[in-house]
């Protein structure tokens, strides 16, 4: 246990940021940019110390006591009457191997997107305010251990989401933000109902020796603390478990965005700006997964297990389909956009396979995409903010006037596609290997390494698209990076690199926790298999 | 009944008595005044705040007063009944506020002295409508609350759009009070009582046609139905709230709704309902069928609601569609048939307060400006009422029903106690209701903020006064949403109907 609550610090200190920020005069840009900048690059270093302080060997996952800096605090506790147990719901965050990677990302994609806002002028005081708004929101989804407060912050995302590409996006920016934001509440009905399912299903034994019904996302993973009568609960034969798992995961699936509810994505991007467009795909898109991990896999083991073949089948129509839209865009962004919905396919695929090697793979996959996408969207930004357009084939030889730019492009259109030594090989490698180990989904798995064919048939042509071949004359007086634009992409390369040559800290890092779910998971069957109705 | 009895009884009803006395005062002082109406707010405000005292003094008592006979009496005293009391004086104290700030209202300066006895009037008919147990009384008391808001609702007589609503809400008004005067006739001929605890006992013992007993609790219920907007009594309420003046249309869709919902449940409860179990379901007498009806009621009220909210132009017309949907949710919460659920409604009336009155207050502030209710006529606003635009944000999402505002509290424990009745599918229904009803609240949003507009919009000066009201509507809906303990507490210990 240590006693300086760095969860709660990286994740409340934006709101503590955005009311500086909402005090400050509109006149001061240069203040609340600067406060901003400051709010997360402090959250960049308690991730660090964070990871510092990391103890490898814990596993989490299902245990109180292997999971660390946790924090634990009565936050609503209300008596009961004899008709209505007591509620009690707790303030209650921690992480494990499978968080720790996504809470590390999430200050790191910040960080970076607050630099690639400095040049936002529209509106200043709201956007920064919001900004912070939604940074805490997706801090707080990672830390969360009780499910009433993952599903507070998980809200908490869509509203300042909603005004950030309302607001300061491209020219339909409000059919893309009402969209991303009816698509996405669409998607927490589900995991409301699914919640308040659980709740009535799962009792926690108190101090005194009452049972209460809880919002405690590791009571619901023991069966011991099942109540009979519960809805959801596996020790009533007629228990609901199957219908939620599928309601859970379509909520979590439109998040990632899964085939065939991605549609909301490519019109979010598209109409974004930059910085948002980063976050997007680098940190939101990763909380669909997240969820699945963290809550679907572990509360409903054995109906994962029955699933993981379809888990795989989505994962892989993600990965062809997304390719194949991705190949057939002649706008940047979009097809940039696409190409996240093939990547976060890789993550589906190696989650199904249900081993140690496809989870890591998986969660890997979470963390190299986040900051190999969020380095695209920047990419696709430099140019718009020079060219005002993102029309591909209005570019062609950009190389000639932006040599630098095109390096860093070089650099992050490979790693997409997963060339050795940088960060997409490892996670996709693990994925693929984790994945073809199992018999079920091994035909799956052989298909979907077209994708791999695919990515690198739409990356290259891409790239030769824009930055190679005859300059367009229209184009003759580009400048290349400036300062600013280095320190967005320096950090984000330098990631990529280690990675790629080096990967074994993060894998430490999750490898613990990852073994334990996969034991968990392999366990569970036995266990459920003992009770009547299955 | 001796005088002894009958003085010992009135000590139960100091409230309404202060509610009375404070009307008194209102006509009296306007007489001696004359021209200088100043003072009646201030006087309507001491009146609210001393039957506030006095109502919060009587929580915890559960007598029944004015008895008629050994078994049977008028009026209950109860923490139920108290607990919507003390929503409508909370709910009346902000009207008054709302008035002091309406350009409609401080255009019939000269007649303010009608306007606050008619408010007074309405705030009598509603509490003896709280604890009303004999349907004498308690038709007596829907005829004083709405024939007080009638005439409220066409107060500004020179405005075409206030007289349509009056007539159009005394028209159908008066036919849906004769129906319920149908209803309770035929229960009268039916068992010969009209007290409440009295009817239950005989439906109990005795075997009454049940067609007969069906239809006249229905055309009971018309009236009911008609008070808290209820699909298909609903017709006269988007016509009403759009033509009234604004603290009217705010006051008829919390104030005049709360004590709807109150006899509401009072009547299904007492009448109908045989024993509760340990779990805290109610066990109806086997006759009708009510959770059906309620299911269906609320159903379509919830769906109408939102569904038609999506076609508005006119903001008041929209939230008058939410409060219809609004009021379908918290049917819900009654057809649960459970003490979980009237606890569900109970708070989310206390939060509905809020928000519902807030997004009133503000649109009401915004129209004194600008002239217009029109949702386009708000587009690009945003910017120059940066308070009074984000105020307005935090209502409708708590309309909406999004964490972390308070909004969520009051649906979620909606659906907690459908769950918890296993009514998954009505949950669903709901929830999806909830998705629709996005689009029409984050539209205004979308006008004020994302629309972007070349002409300068006026910026908005606030009083000190309506700065200090708009935060008291605004902090709850935070505070509550993050730490709602106290009020579930409250809510709860406020569950207790006289005789369960």
């Amino acid at each position: 246990m240590h006693s300086v609550p760095y969860l709660s610090l990286i994740t409340f200190l934006p709101i503590l940021g955005m009311i500086i920020v909402l005090a400050l005069p509109k006149s001061q840009s240069k203040a609340i940019k600067y406060v901003t900048l400051l709010v997360t690059g402090i959250q960049v270093v308690i991730a660090a110390l964070i990871m510092a302080n990391y103890n490898y060997s814990l596993g989490g996952v299902f245990e109180e006591s292997s999971f660390q800096f946790v924090e634990k605090f009565k936050w609503i506790y209300i008596d009961g009457f004899s008709w209505l147990g007591k509620i009690k719901i707790d303030y209650f965050v921690g992480i494990d191997g499978i968080s720790a990677p996504l809470l590390l990302l999430t200050a790191i994609v910040t960080f970076i997107a607050t630099i690639s806002s400095w040049k936002i002028d529209k509106q200043l005081k709201g956007y920064f305010a919001l900004f912070l708004l939604l940074d805490t929101g997706m801090m707080g989804v990672f830390v969360a251990l009780d499910f009433f407060l993952f599903y507070i912050f998980w809200e908490l995302m869509l509203l300042p989401m909603y005004f950030l590409i309302g607001i300061w996006g491209g020219p339909r920016r409000e059919y893309a933000a009402i969209k991303f934001f009816l698509y996405t509440l669409l998607g927490s009905i589900f995991i409301l109902l699914v919640m308040i399912g659980l709740y009535f299903s799962t009792q926690e034994t108190l101090a005194d020796g009452t049972r209460v019904f809880t919002f405690n996302m590791l009571s619901m993973m023991n069966v011991d603390n099942s109540v009979a009568s519960g809805i959801l609960s596996p020790l009533n034969p007629n228990n609901l478990r199957f219908i939620a798992y599928i309601a859970l995961f379509a909520g979590f699936a439109i998040k990632i965005p899964m085939f065939p509810f991605h549609t909301w994505l490519p019109d979010a991007h598209v109409e974004a700006p930059t910085p948002i467009s980063v976050i997007l795909a680098g940190v939101l898109l990763k909380m669909g997964t997240y969820g699945i991990l963290r809550i679907s896999f572990p509360i409903f083991p054995e109906i994962t297990e029955q699933l993981a073949w379809y888990i795989a089948l989505f994962g892989m129509i993600n990965i062809i389909y997304g390719a194949l839209c991705a190949m057939a865009q002649r706008d940047f962004k979009k097809m940039i956009a696409y190409s996240s919905v093939s990547h976060m396919g890789y993550v589906l695929l190696g989650m199904a396979s249900l081993n140690t090697m496809g989870i890591s793979g998986a969660v890997l996959q979470m963390f190299n995409h986040g900051t190999i996408t969020a380095m695209l969207f920047l990419i696709v930004g430099v140019l718009y903010d020079r060219t005002h357009t993102r029309d591909m084939d209005a570019f062609g030889g950009v190389a000639v006037k932006m040599p630098v730019y095109t390096g860093v492009v070089t650099v992050a259109f490979f790693a997409a596609i997963g060339l050795p030594s940088l960060s997409g090989f490892i996670s996709e490698a693990f994925v693929f290997l984790g994945a073809f180990a199992v018999d079920l989904i091994r035909v799956l798995t052989i298909i979907s390494t077209a994708g791999i064919l695919l990515g690198a048939a739409y990356m290259l042509w891409a790239l030769q698209r824009v930055y190679l071949g005859k300059l367009n004359e229209k184009w003759a007086d580009l400048k290349d990076l400036d300062g600013r634009e280095y320190a967005m992409f320096i950090p984000l390369i330098l990631i990529i690199i280690f990675i790629g040559v080096y990967p074994s800290p993060m894998l430490n890092l999750m490898n613990s926790s990852v073994n334990t779910m996969v034991k968990f998971i392999a366990d569970a069957q036995t266990i459920y298999n003992s009770f009547a109705g299955f | 009944m001796n005088t002894e009895q009958l003085l010992s009884d009135i000590g139960f009803i100091k409230p309404e008595i202060a509610i009375a006395i404070t009307l008194v005062v209102i006509v009296v002082v306007d007489l001696i005044m004359g021209k200088n109406k100043k003072a009646l707010p201030y006087i309507s405000i001491a009146g609210l705040v001393i039957t506030g005292l006095l109502v919060i003094q009587q929580f915890g008592t559960s007598v029944s007063v004015f008895k008629t006979s050994p078994s049977t009496s008028l009026l209950v005293i109860d923490n139920f009944g108290l607990y919507f009391k003390i929503i409508i004086l909370l709910a009346s104290l902000f009207i008054i506020f709302f008035s002091m700030a309406s350009n409609e209202i401080k255009s019939t300066y000269a007649r303010h002295g009608e306007y606050y006895t008619l408010i007074f009037g309405m705030i009598l008919g509603m509490f003896l409508l709280s604890s009303a147990v004999d349907f004498i009384l308690i038709y007596l008391s829907i005829e004083l609350l709405s024939l007080s808001s009638y005439v409220l609702a066409g107060f500004v007589k020179n405005s075409l759009r206030n007289s349509e609503a009056s007539l159009k809400y005394v028209i159908y008004g008066g036919v849906s009070s004769g129906v319920m005067l149908f209803g309770i006739s035929l229960i009268y001929g039916l068992t010969g009582s009209t007290n409440l605890y009295e009817i239950n006992s005989l439906i109990q013992l005795q075997n009454f046609p049940v067609v007969t007993l069906l239809i006249a609790g229905l055309f009971v219920i018309v009236g009911f139905g008609f008070k808290i907007s209820a699909v298909p009594f609903h017709f006269w309420t988007p016509d009403v709230y759009e033509g009234a003046p604004l603290p009217i249309t705010a006051y008829l869709s919390v104030a005049s709704k709360a004590a709807g919902f109150a006899v509401l449940i009072r009547f299904i409860k007492i009448t109908f309902v045989d024993s509760i179990d340990e779990h805290g379901f109610w066990q109806l007498i086997s006759v009708v069928d009510w959770r059906s009806i309620i299911i269906l009621l609320s159903i379509l009220t919830m769906t109408l609601g939102n569904f038609s909210a999506l076609w508005q132009d006119n903001l008041k017309r929209m939230l008058a569609y939410s409060s219809i949907a609004h009021a379908g949710y918290m049917l819900l919460g009654l057809a649960v048939l459970s003490n979980e659920g009237i606890t569900a409604i109970m708070l989310y009336f206390l939060i509905y307060l809020f928000m519902n009155l807030g997004a009133f207050f503000v649109v009401m502030l915004i129209a004194n400006k600008i002239g217009s209710e029109d949702i386009d006529d708000y587009k690009g606003l945003g910017r120059s009422i940066p308070y009074l635009g984000v105020s307005l944000g935090i209502f409708l999402v708590s309309l909406i029903g999004l964490p972390p505002t308070a909004g969520f509290i009051a649906k979620i424990y909606l659906f907690i106690a459908l769950v918890d009745a296993k009514m998954i599918t009505l949950a669903v229904i709901a929830l999806l209701n909830t998705v629709v009803s996005l689009y029409y609240y984050v539209r205004v949003l979308r006008n004020l903020y994302l629309v972007q507009t070349e002409e300068k919009r006026p910026a908005i000066k606030m009083s000190l006064l309506n700065s200090i009201i708009l935060f008291l509507l605004v902090a709850p809906l935070i505070i509550f949403g993050i730490y709602f303990t106290p009020i579930v507490n409250f809510a709860k210990s406020s569950l207790s109907i006289f005789g369960f």
